[in-house]
């Protein structure tokens, strides 16, 4: 079983995103469970939303607490919320920044690092900092845990409140381009 | 909420597990959630107290020659930017640390 | 042909609601109900439903309009939860004296003091005296199928009770998962014509008083009214039997099967279990799982039907263990317990044997309940087993 926690912002989709990689991953014949967590629910308010995958059932309605990944939307989340916190030895961080490998505070243990200028992006697709399609283009190629058709396929039933589906579609693939992956030395991968 | 000078009544003769009831105040530093930031054009401004008027927190300041947001509260809504009739705020990425 | 839908439980509900084809819903939105609101109006915004849909100002209205509609001859939903529930007290009380086959949705919330949005099962377990059947799901896809089931339990000519299915409010109302949305025109098989108000009705062919005065200190009062007070009790011993019917038919023709009133899950050589209500039951089994790998003789009862209350049912499982502890998601303040701990109690007074029942208490308020939190609740019903028996209730998120 693969866990993800994802943080972002409210209104910046960190909900959505973990349930339209949910419906890419059940594309891909996997079981999923995706649970938002609810504080203020207010535009800008720290927001997390965990999923979990399986090739069987799941039957658990819990948060996650040691996830293997953890995505999050926002460049400036870091420095107010611990997002690493409880992690997996041994994980995986996706990460929405401008910023390099080695301008980075990160745990020692992690094994594998993607790192995408989704607010440009969005900023240049939407006009608006909305980075959650982004970042899960930037999943796709950290993790290769999911392919860009399943995540397309995702999108397609998804109620998106902001933009088209075109340019989620786009917004994906660009994500999936442009991010940069590394490995827990800092050696570029991908 | 001012703390008081002097505390109007002791709350720790109150047991803590009957009505919930709150003394302290925090303040919750909603710059935090902040994903673009206000910038003033100090020579545009002219301190007619219009961004003041809008801010749907109350967290713009009066200085010298200008008003301009406070950084601790400021959530980045940019209604400022938007009514100020001499465009003199923009609105800028929030910086990463 | 069946679908794949990757949704939550409060998507899950407004699809099982389109299923059976209502002829008017009404709903107010209320955390964490209100998708669930924003679901059934853009289903009927966009024909899925087609149905009336009545926009009023408040859950006392919500229920009053649909008491009204299904006396007229309409299936009827709503949903809701919380100080909702709260608000529609009064009409939500006489609904089942009135014999009015009306399914609502509960997506069960904390109380609002200490003030609180979030998930927990007090709302439900408040009201369980008013007389409506309240079943308790676990997942979404439980959401999805015991919301048409309940159709068919509800307009059962031998029951004549609406149902409250009831789901963990953000644990089931916002968890996504896979399902399967069952096919509509086997539904309509499944559920045949609609008759809810054969009995009684708003309709000038047959006119007729319905709930005139009854009752008073005099003359035929008590008496008649307690010729109907007996007919709802019996209605609810009917329903223990046409629960499993409808469960069962569901089973034929979906393939889904669930356990109607009450599950034992791997029961058959355990020394003790835990009990469940609701979504905490997934955790359960994968803690029960962990303890059976590790030797541990322990198994699991989940309570899916708690009205009307699984007496047979659950005293034939309880009397396979000698220990058992109940996990609630609520708290019964008189009896200083979770409710569904203080009724099984009530079963556990039939039985020959004696054993030890700890209450504990957890997922309040949004709280979490984890398969540490189970494995927790197993060690201490572990010990109970051998003789160490801890005084509850345990508060498991302190």
């Amino acid at each position: 079983m693969y866990e993800i926690r994802f943080h972002g912002r409210g209104g910046q989709g960190a909900v959505l995103a973990s349930k339209i990689l949910a419906k890419a991953l059940v594309e891909e014949g996997k079981f999923v469970k995706a649970i938002p967590s609810f504080g203020f629910e207010r535009r800008g308010a720290p927001v997390e939303a965990y999923l979990r995958f399986d090739d069987k059932t799941i039957r658990q309605n819990t948060n996650i607490y040691h996830p293997h990944c953890v995505i999050c939307l926002d460049p400036t989340l870091p420095r107010s919320v611990n997002i690493f916190q409880d992690m997996q030895r041994g994980g995986v961080w996706v990460q929405a920044t401008k910023k390099g490998f080695d301008q980075l505070k990160m745990p020692e243990a992690l094994t594998r690092i993607g790192l995408c200028d989704a607010f440009g992006i969005a900023l240049r697709i939407f006009g608006r900092p909305i980075t959650n399609s982004i970042m899960l283009g930037a999943f796709a190629k950290t993790t290769g845990l999911v392919s860009l058709g399943s995540l397309c396929k995702g999108m397609e039933s998804a109620d998106f409140r902001d933009a088209a589906l075109d340019k989620n579609v786009l917004a994906v693939e660009q994500g999936y381009e442009s991010t940069k992956v590394f490995d827990g030395a800092g050696k570029e991968v991908l | 909420m001012r703390r008081q000078a002097r505390k109007a009544f002791d709350e720790s003769r109150i047991p803590n597990d009957l009505c919930p009831i709150a003394t302290e105040l925090t303040v919750l530093r909603t710059g935090d959630w902040r994903a673009e930031r206000p910038v003033v054009d100090r020579d545009k401004c002219v301190k007619c107290a219009t961004c003041w008027t809008y801010c749907p927190t109350q967290c713009i300041v009066e200085k010298e020659t200008w008003f301009e947001a406070g950084l601790e509260i400021c959530k980045g809504c940019g209604i400022c930017a938007q009514e100020c009739p001499h465009h003199a705020i923009t609105m800028i990425e929030e910086v990463e640390e | 042909m069946s679908k794949t839908l990757v949704c939550d439980g409060n998507e899950a509900a407004a699809w099982g609601v389109a299923l059976a084809r209502p002829d008017m819903v009404a709903v107010y939105p209320i955390t964490p109900q209100s998708s669930l609101a924003e679901y059934i109006s853009q289903f009927v915004a966009d024909g899925i439903i087609k149905a009336d849909l009545m926009d009023v100002e408040g859950e006392h209205s919500v229920l009053s309009v649909l008491q009204g509609a299904c006396l007229a001859g309409a299936r009827t939903f709503t949903a809701t939860c919380g100080q909702g529930l709260a608000f529609m007290f009064e009409p939500y009380y006489r609904t089942p004296p009135l014999r009015l086959p009306i399914v609502m949705s509960i997506v069960t919330r904390d109380g609002i003091t200490p003030q609180s949005v979030w998930g927990g099962q007090q709302d439900a377990m408040t009201v369980r005296e008013a007389g409506w059947i309240h079943m308790y799901c676990e997942n979404a896809q439980e959401v999805l199928d015991t919301v048409v089931m309940a159709y068919k339990i509800a307009e059962h000519r031998d029951v004549m009770i609406p149902v409250n299915v009831n789901h963990d409010g953000n644990y089931l109302s916002y968890g996504v998962e896979k399902l399967e949305l069952p096919d509509q025109e086997e539904v309509d098989a499944f559920l045949g014509r609609k008759d809810t108000n054969w009995h009684a009705a708003l309709d000038p062919e047959r006119p007729m008083a319905v709930d005139p005065l009854t009752g008073g200190a005099g003359g035929a009062g008590p008496a008649l009214f307690v010729r109907y007070r007996k007919g709802l009790c019996k209605g609810m011993q009917n329903a223990l039997k046409v629960i499993p019917e409808v469960h069962e038919e569901w089973a034929k023709r979906f393939g889904r099967s669930y356990a109607p009133l009450v599950e034992e899950y791997r029961l058959e050589d355990a020394d003790y279990a835990v009990v469940t209500i609701g979504g905490m039951t997934g955790a359960g089994k994968d803690a029960v799982d962990l303890a059976r790998e590790a030797g541990q003789r322990v198994g699991l009862i989940k309570v899916k039907t708690f009205r009307p209350f699984p007496l047979e049912a659950l005293r034939k499982s309880l009397s396979k263990v000698r220990a058992v502890g109940v996990v609630d998601r609520s708290v019964s303040f008189g009896w200083n317990s979770g409710p569904v701990y203080q009724e099984l109690l009530s079963a556990l007074y039939g039985l020959s044997q004696r054993i030890p029942a700890i209450s504990f208490i957890g997922g309040l308020a949004g709280a979490d309940i984890t398969i540490e939190h189970f494995s927790r609740v197993i060690e201490t019903t572990a010990k109970a087993f051998k003789g160490e028996v801890a005084e509850g209730p345990i508060w498991l998120n302190e």
